[in-house]
């Protein structure tokens, strides 16, 4: 019998309660004995963590010197501290891909359910990017850039405390995901319609957008302040030509996150307003246009992945140069090859969808632009070739890092200008081969680099050498574990194999997933020996003590300080004259001043920082599960501690004279002890 | 206009496989189908992949050779080796380093602009294949796509047959696709005919392509869709003209119909579904499916564009606009504004052929008071019946 249907009335489709809005106990993914096991063995090893915290009382010590400090060296290091432990959570999101993938054949289902799989990817593509990578550089750019340019700290310290904290507050809200509901089954850049409302119902894309609103602005605003430090806070005698290439790469990032990161802000947005407020932006009906937020969300995208590699484009130029014992070569082309990338990575975003039917013009225009990019990159790999050419190189841990990076980038490079050829990607695009492409350069490239700079510039941050035993057992399961992982994935590509598939019905594919696992697994060793370097060096670290501020006979500023660095940095601001400005100090027998110092005038620690960045994620899990008048009373929280921070009005001291005279000798006698 | 341009023309055969030798060594174990495709346009494509890669390995493998030489030769350890610390710059070099990448890019951004136009999959074909550069083309075969969750609708209108999750064509016979989706994105590929294309709601993309082997080939989906996408595979079957002459009569001896109620049950999600054939489809039911106006009684995308385009309803428009109650599959309200809707249609499927049928000097007869439908009035039966169908299968 055919009843004729009334107006529906959303609360059948809806359960939102006005107290737990749709937050149920079913919410809570008991069903799933993997997230089960997980959440125990987080659970007791977080509870054994938080229980020894407590033990030995260092909360009030955390507290103090490092959640509320304003010092970017502390702020770096806790950015280094959230990007290596996402890396973990990203990571076991990849061997579980690969473990899936290279069971699920011959009728067999593998061990991951459709709903979880697909999460598992959407995750470990939003995880690696957000909160791997992008901590990871920040830390860097946070870290060495002040001191790189003679300066005591960044432009606005509070902001830059509380960057961090938004960027750990997104963090939570992804990981809160796994636990408490799901996360989102759409990929990493949740195209609509897929996305919307109506086939994502659930929380999972609400998770998505919340945790990366609210990073979001962590990262737009530390882009702020990074590109305010560069450009007003240099030490005098350093123009713009006279920064080391770091900097400069760093100050071309920060220029891309502020430019592109609010496309980001504001398409998720849209998707937010689709999804909450029934508008019809990315909808199917009603005039609305998926392929728009494609469009929007690629404007971001594609800057994206050169905010990622341009900070590593200038560690390996740092490397080379210090490795090689040599002046960079071609200063001035390298930083006209950073700033014409920055240029171009605005003008490529259309090669993402060729195929999604723009005419020839119009992709082939997107194709050229695209290859166009490969010649200032190509020039930088001949910059650091030439480097090397007639230089003294000492294969420590950062070279053997950018010669792995050298060897591995070009070939990603040459794959991903061969996508840019529009019909070779009709026939590569959304394959394994992409994902291999890409996996090529983010791995080949940032991931290198980070390690490179890690371990050039740990000794300088935590005032002792790492292992290299264990750096270089990590070194070689990394970089033959990326071959062995990506090689077969290009292969399978070239077969017509397609990305996210959670089952397979040839079993001739079957051979080449178990190698790429392998792959996976020596990966896992290669981490596995990071994690153990970074102990053992710590156990060690008398013995691999710097003593001297300068272990690999460094050419700029940041290796003319102590190590670790004073918390004022430089007892005198550096007068620059030569973009290698320690070297050049060195040359010239500059000589430390001993005695003249004054009070150096500092920003106080504060906790605003902490204190909004929770109340975000307090607002961010309202949003997701409905609960209005928590988010309502936690946005009020957020505005009444951002206004209530202004009248603060203490928000500086003096180091007095004595105390910098007290580290001062202490370096002093250091220095006179290695001497002899 | 047709003309049989390849972009490989100054790339004779023999040198293409020098070009391709470091690919081929790589792949000499498994069946590459992008490397050794059975159409045309897949076999263009091909070519292009593998004369970029060897445009670019000409300074990829320089480099790398470079990179092993100059950190073996400049090691610290090698004393004899020249040292020049303060050597950073030299004019000839560096106009080196940026005109060899130059003038690579140029000869492949030659490349690309010509191939992209040749291989624009909205092109039709210009030939058969390498071989038969001029031979007049026939009229091609129209095969309309429709990519369902999760699964794919094959009409041929020139035969008014419908197939899920099985696609045949004849060898040598030039086919155009038109594709669509009826829910979220998904890409049309199968590796062996042509490059992919993608099949988006309420939009419609073309691909022109020729099967010039006669074979079994695997096509899918490339782009993600959702829980069953895994399962969205089918077959496509390159078959001699005799062969699919027989095929089409066997499809066309089938009993089952694909009219919009059978649709509308097609359409709700499923996975891993066997093929099924359909020996005749309602008229109009690819248009109706691309304009997401299956459904009676909603408001085709096409015109309610051109309503819109003459200036759209004003006021009235708002009281046209229907409450979402029927939907694909756990579509729900949103909760903080109106409930999600669609806009209804201002006649029926029937008026609608009628008002074609009639003469245009004539006055558009009124239609039917019963078969009205918009705000307050009763809902068409079939629309009803599809709705709690899709209730019962939640």
């Amino acid at each position: 019998m055919v009843t004729p249907m009334e107006t529906p009335n959303p609360a059948d489709f809806v359960a939102v309660s006005p107290i737990f809005g749709r937050f149920t106990i079913e919410a809570l993914p008991l069903h799933e004995p993997i997230v089960v096991a997980t959440f125990v063995v987080v659970a007791l090893g977080g509870g054994a963590l938080l229980a020894a915290l407590t033990y030995f009382k260092v909360w009030g010590y955390l507290w103090k010197e490092w959640f509320t400090s304003v010092d970017h060296k502390k702020i770096g290091l806790m950015y280094m501290i959230l990007g290596l432990v996402m890396l973990l959570r990203g990571f076991a999101d990849a061997i579980m891909m690969r473990l899936q993938q290279a069971m699920a054949f011959n009728g067999s289902e593998g061990y991951l359910n459709a709903h979880h799989y697909d999460q598992i990817f959407t995750a470990h593509g939003v995880i690696m990017i957000f909160f791997v990578a992008m901590p990871l550089v920040t830390g860097l750019m946070n870290y060495i850039v002040p001191l790189q340019i003679g300066a005591r700290d960044v432009s606005f310290p509070f902001l830059n405390n509380f960057s961090f904290w938004m960027t750990t507050a997104g963090a939570i809200i992804v990981m809160m995901s796994l636990f408490v509901g799901e996360f989102a089954t759409t990929g990493w850049l949740a195209y609509p319609p897929l996305s919307g409302i109506g086939y994502s119902p659930g929380v999972g894309v609400d998770y998505y957008i919340w945790g990366l609103q609210v990073a979001g602005v962590g990262t737009t605003l530390s882009g702020i302040n990074l590109i305010a430090t560069i450009v007003k806070m240099r030490a005098p005698g350093m123009g713009m030509m006279k920064m080391p290439v770091f900097t400069w790469t760093s100050l071309c990032t920060n220029i891309l996150i502020v430019a592109s990161f609010p496309v980001l802000t504001a398409v998720l947005a849209l998707l937010t307003l689709d999804r909450y407020v029934g508008t019809n932006f990315f909808t199917n009906d009603f005039g609305g246009n998926p392929m728009m937020y494609v469009n929007l969300i690629w404007i971001w995208g594609h800057p994206e992945v050169y905010i990622l590699i341009l900070p590593l484009f200038g560690v390996f130029s740092e490397v080379t140069s210090t490795f090689s014992g040599k002046r960079l070569f071609g200063y001035t082309s390298m930083v006209y090859a950073s700033v014409v990338i920055t240029i171009l990575a605005y003008v490529v975003w259309l090669h993402h969808f060729f195929t999604m039917g723009s005419g020839a013009s119009v992709n082939s225009f997107f194709g050229i632009t695209t290859m166009v990019i490969s010649i200032p990159t190509g020039a930088k790999i001949f910059n650091w070739l030439f480097t090397m050419y007639r230089g003294r190189i000492r294969f420590e841990l950062p070279m053997m890092w950018t010669i792995a990076f050298m060897l591995t980038f070009v070939i990603g490079g040459m794959t991903g200008v061969l996508l840019a050829v529009p019909p070779a990607d009709f026939v590569l695009h959304n394959s394994l081969f992409l994902i291999a492409h890409f996996h090529n350069v983010i791995i080949g490239g940032v991931l290198f680099g980070l390690f490179a700079g890690i371990n050039y510039w740990a000794p300088k941050a935590l005032g002792f050498r790492l292992d290299p035993v264990w750096g270089k057992r990590s070194f070689w399961l990394w970089v033959i574990g990326f071959w062995v992982a990506f090689m077969p994935l290009y292969i399978l590509g070239l077969m017509g194999v397609t990305r996210r598939l959670r089952v397979f019905d040839d079993p001739s594919l079957q051979i080449w997933f178990q190698i790429a696992a392998l792959g996976a697994f020596m990966i896992a060793g290669g981490i596995a020996c990071m994690l153990i370097q970074f102990y053992v060096s710590f156990r060690n670290r008398e013995a691999l003590r710097d003593t001297s501020g300068d272990p690999w006979e460094g050419r700029t500023l940041e290796w003319s300080t102590s190590s670790p660095p004073p918390e004022y940095n430089f007892a005198f601001t550096p007068v620059v004259h030569d973009n290698d400005a320690w070297s050049d100090m060195k040359a010239r027998g500059y000589a430390r001043p001993l005695d003249g110092y004054r009070p150096i005038h500092m920003p106080s620690n504060t906790g605003t920082g902490v204190v909004i960045s929770a109340l975000s994620v307090v607002f961010g899990a309202a949003m997701v599960w409905y609960v209005w008048w928590l988010a309502g009373l936690s946005f009020i929280a957020i505005l009444a501690t951002a206004i209530g921070h202004t009248f603060i009005y203490k928000r500086d001291y003096h180091i007095p004279v004595p105390d910098v005279e007290r580290t001062e000798a202490a370096r002093t006698q250091l220095l006179t002890a290695e001497a002899r | 206009m047709r003309t049989s341009l390849s972009f490989a023309g100054p790339f004779s055969r023999p040198h293409r496989v020098f070009l391709a030798l470091p690919l081929l060594a790589l792949l000499g174990a498994c069946d590459a189908v992008v490397l050794s495709p059975s159409g045309d346009v897949a076999m263009q494509q091909r070519d292009l992949v593998l004369i970029s890669t060897g445009l670019m390995l000409l300074i990829i493998l320089p480099v790398m050779a470079l990179t092993v030489l100059f950190a073996w030769r400049y090691r610290a350890a090698n004393k004899e080796a020249r040292y020049e610390p303060d050597w950073d710059h030299s004019t000839q070099l560096e106009l080196i380093i940026w005109a060899a990448p130059l003038l690579i890019i140029i000869c492949l951004g030659a490349l690309t602009w010509v191939g992209t136009h040749i291989l624009d999959p909205y092109r039709p074909l210009g030939r058969l294949d390498a071989s038969r550069p001029t031979q007049v083309l026939g009229k091609p075969l129209e095969v309309q796509v429709v990519a369902l969750d999760w699964k794919w609708l094959f009409f041929y209108p020139e035969y008014g047959i419908a197939t899920v999750n099985e696609l045949a064509a004849p060898v040598d016979r030039p086919i155009m696709f038109r594709i669509t989706s009826s829910s979220v994105m998904n890409s049309f590929y199968i590796p062996a005919l042509a490059g992919q294309i993608y099949a988006m709601p309420g939009m419609e993309t073309k691909l022109h392509a020729v099967i010039n082997k006669p074979g079994d080939y695997a096509g899918f989906s490339a782009n993600y869709s959702g829980a069953g996408f895994s399962g969205m595979r089918f077959r496509f079957h390159g078959l001699s003209n005799a062969d699919f002459g027989k095929w089409v009569s066997g499809v066309k001896s089938g009993k089952s119909a694909l009219d919009r109620a059978a649709y509308l049950k097609l359409e709700q999600p499923s996975e891993n579904v066997p093929v099924q054939r359909f020996a005749s489809v309602e008229a109009g039911l690819y248009d109706a499916a691309l304009n997401m106006c299956v459904e009676p009684g909603k408001m085709c995308m096409n015109e309610m564009m051109h309503i819109d385009a003459k200036g759209g309803l004003g006021m009235a428009a708002v009281h046209n606009v229907r409450p979402l109650a029927y939907d694909k599959y756990a579509r729900r309200g949103s909760v903080l504004g109106t409930n999600a809707g669609y806009v209804a249609a201002l006649c029926t499927p029937g008026d609608a052929k009628a008002m074609l049928a009639a003469k245009h000097d004539r006055p558009v007869p009124l239609p039917d008071p019963g078969g009205l439908i918009g705000a307050g009035l009763s809902r068409p039966a079939l629309l009803s019946s599809a709705s709690t169908d899709a209730a019962k299968n939640l």
